[in-house]
């Protein structure tokens, strides 16, 4: 795990691209992002997948990440589906219905 | 199993591409939804695999947290009424933090039962994954149940607050950094554990329902940073990734509301603001104001050209936005060009107001940012302000005594009629006096927003008879 370096690296550079990212949503949309980026934030999945899934894992690895897999799945659908949800809100004018 | 070399890192990146992709295609409407849908392929490309690595060998509980997590997750996002948004996501800032820090302490007791030992750059990571996931998971919880008004709304300010929480803070890092220095004391975790739990609560304690749009950006941010530190404990560049995202995301909007409020970072979170101003306002100082009937308003926007809404938190407490797009739609019907201006601090999370309105059936174009109306508002016939208080105080322009002093505001002054939907005179969240409402060209409408909108509607269907 000697690389920490690289790691750090790939940190700022994500950052910098976040923030690039980031001011080009336009505020309209500000809800909805914050929602998408929770969902992705809950990547943490991968962690606590490879906490529950391990071949000879303690008692207390288990059940903490089996708590953690079910908080991150319940980000993940809840966020994902809920932005979907509110960007289909958004609409341009609809044509003059009768 | 030569999987894991080659295969999973190409899922991993193409995991991060697609969540910089949902980030880029968010830059408009049109494109979106197209966003979401990539966010969601990295995502599954990401389980999927990590599900096919080799250490991963036992899916019986992995796969009952899953059916769980989605069993609760989907009728969350489709119960969940737009107005309860910011709720949702200050509960979902908690779950993600939650999950981050028990990650992080099942982790470093892992790691003591292995007996291999921390090398100081992972102990550092996991301190500050640990702590930054506990106290953003207490700090989300009281900003949920302040939201979800289970706590007082009001911020809770006590003699030496700023100092008591600096300790605990300082106690907390404290003894972070005597976990990174000597990992194998682990009768300390217990304790880092409960002071940066304990610090998350009295973070919130002091903070009001203006301020959560700042707070719930920060929370957000802290949450990514979070992740972030996980990817280094594990050495996973897809979690230092999207992590990186989340969090520089929620800096950039908690920035972003600050300066819609014309407030410091420390301010906001130490300044416990919404209190006291009152006094200094002079209370019970009736000032004359000029009220009207919704028969009037009716008659005074139907013979408008163009109107400008400005809604607040209280559109969305009076639950009026739809009854305000059958106005809308009666205006409009009628020539009356109807926009809506929305501060960057209306509501209670950062475009908050855009989707209420959005999910009310109003066309996005018709909703103008801040700094694009203002310099129209002179030409307008008529402002009406429904829910909305500080954010248009012309105080905040003229007054330097004033808790606002500075803050951008909408300037609906400059319009030739301005019409305030309020209950009543008591002042709005901050507590400051509104000159606005005393002025000669602004009318005082009186009573529950959603209720006086649909008068007006009703006026209105009459003046079309007419």
């Amino acid at each position: 795990m000697g690389n920490y370096e690289f790691d750090l690296w790939v940190f700022m550079l994500a950052a910098f691209l976040g923030f690039q990212l980031i001011r080009g949503v336009s505020p309209l949309l500000h809800t909805p992002l914050m929602s998408l980026t929770n969902a992705i934030s809950a990547i943490t999945v991968v962690g606590a997948i490879l906490l529950t899934g391990e071949k000879d894992a303690s008692t207390l690895s288990r059940i903490l990440g089996f708590s953690a897999v079910f908080l991150a799945v319940l980000n993940v659908v809840s966020g994902y589906l809920i932005t979907d949800r509110m960007l289909k809100m958004f609409k341009r004018r609809e044509p003059e219905k009768k | 199993m030569k999987l894991d070399d080659t295969l999973l890192p190409i899922l991993y990146m193409l995991a991060a591409m697609g969540f910089i992709l949902a980030i880029k295609w968010l830059n408009s409407p049109a494109t979106a939804r197209r966003g979401v849908i990539v966010g969601e392929i990295g995502m599954l490309l990401a389980v999927v695999g990590t599900l096919l690595r080799f250490e991963v060998v036992n899916y019986q509980w992995i796969l009952v947290a899953f059916v769980l997590g989605t069993a609760v997750g989907i009728p969350i996002a489709y119960i969940m009424p737009m107005t309860a948004v910011p709720q949702r996501t200050a509960f979902s800032h908690a779950c993600g933090a939650l999950a981050s820090a028990l990650i992080g302490t099942a982790e470093y007791y892992k790691g003591l039962d292995q007996g291999a030992g921390f090398s100081t750059v992972v102990m550092v990571a996991l301190i500050i994954e640990t702590l930054l996931g506990f106290l953003t998971f207490t700090a989300s919880m009281m900003a949920f149940g302040k939201l979800q008004e289970v706590l007082a709304q009001r911020p809770i300010t006590y003699q030496g607050q700023n100092f008591v929480n600096l300790g605990v803070f300082a106690a907390a890092a404290g003894v972070g950094l005597a976990l990174i220095v000597s990992p194998a004391r682990s009768v300390l975790f217990p304790v880092f554990a409960l002071l940066a739990l304990l610090f998350g609560v009295l973070l919130i304690i002091p903070i009001g329902g203006a301020d959560m749009p700042t707070v719930i950006a920060l929370l957000n941010s802290y949450a990514g940073l979070s992740a972030s530190a996980m990817g280094f404990v594990l050495n996973n560049k897809l979690l230092i990734v999207a992590g990186a995202l989340d969090g520089s995301s929620g800096f950039i909007l908690s920035i972003i509301m600050c300066r819609a409020m014309n407030r410091s970072f420390t301010n906001v979170l130490f300044g416990a603001f919404g209190q006291l101003q009152t006094s200094a306002a002079g209370p019970g100082e009736a000032r004359p104001v000029h009220s009207a009937t919704a028969e009037d308003a009716a008659q005074i926007l139907d013979s408008a050209r163009n109107v400008v809404v400005i809604p607040g938190y209280g559109m969305a407490v009076a639950q009026a936005q739809h009854k305000l797009r059958e106005m809308f739609d009666m205006l409009t019907k009628r020539g009356v060009d109807v926009r809506f201006a929305i501060h960057p601090v209306a509501g209670r999370m950062p475009g908050h107001m855009n989707v209420l309105l959005a999910e009310a059936n109003i066309p996005y174009d018709k909703l103008w940012e801040m700094d694009d109306i203002n310099p129209e508002m002179s030409n307008v016939d008529v402002a009406l302000i429904i829910g909305a208080n500080d954010v248009v105080n012309p105080g905040a322009e003229t007054d330097p005594h004033s808790a606002i002093a500075g803050m951008p505001i909408i300037q609906a002054y400059k319009a030739r009629t301005v019409m305030v939907i309020k209950r009543s005179m008591n002042p709005g969240f901050a507590g400051i006096d509104n000159d606005l409402y005393y002025r000669e060209n602004t009318l005082m409408l009186f009573g529950d927003a959603k209720a006086f909108l649909s008068s007006v509607v009703k006026e209105l269907g009459a003046l079309v008879k007419a």
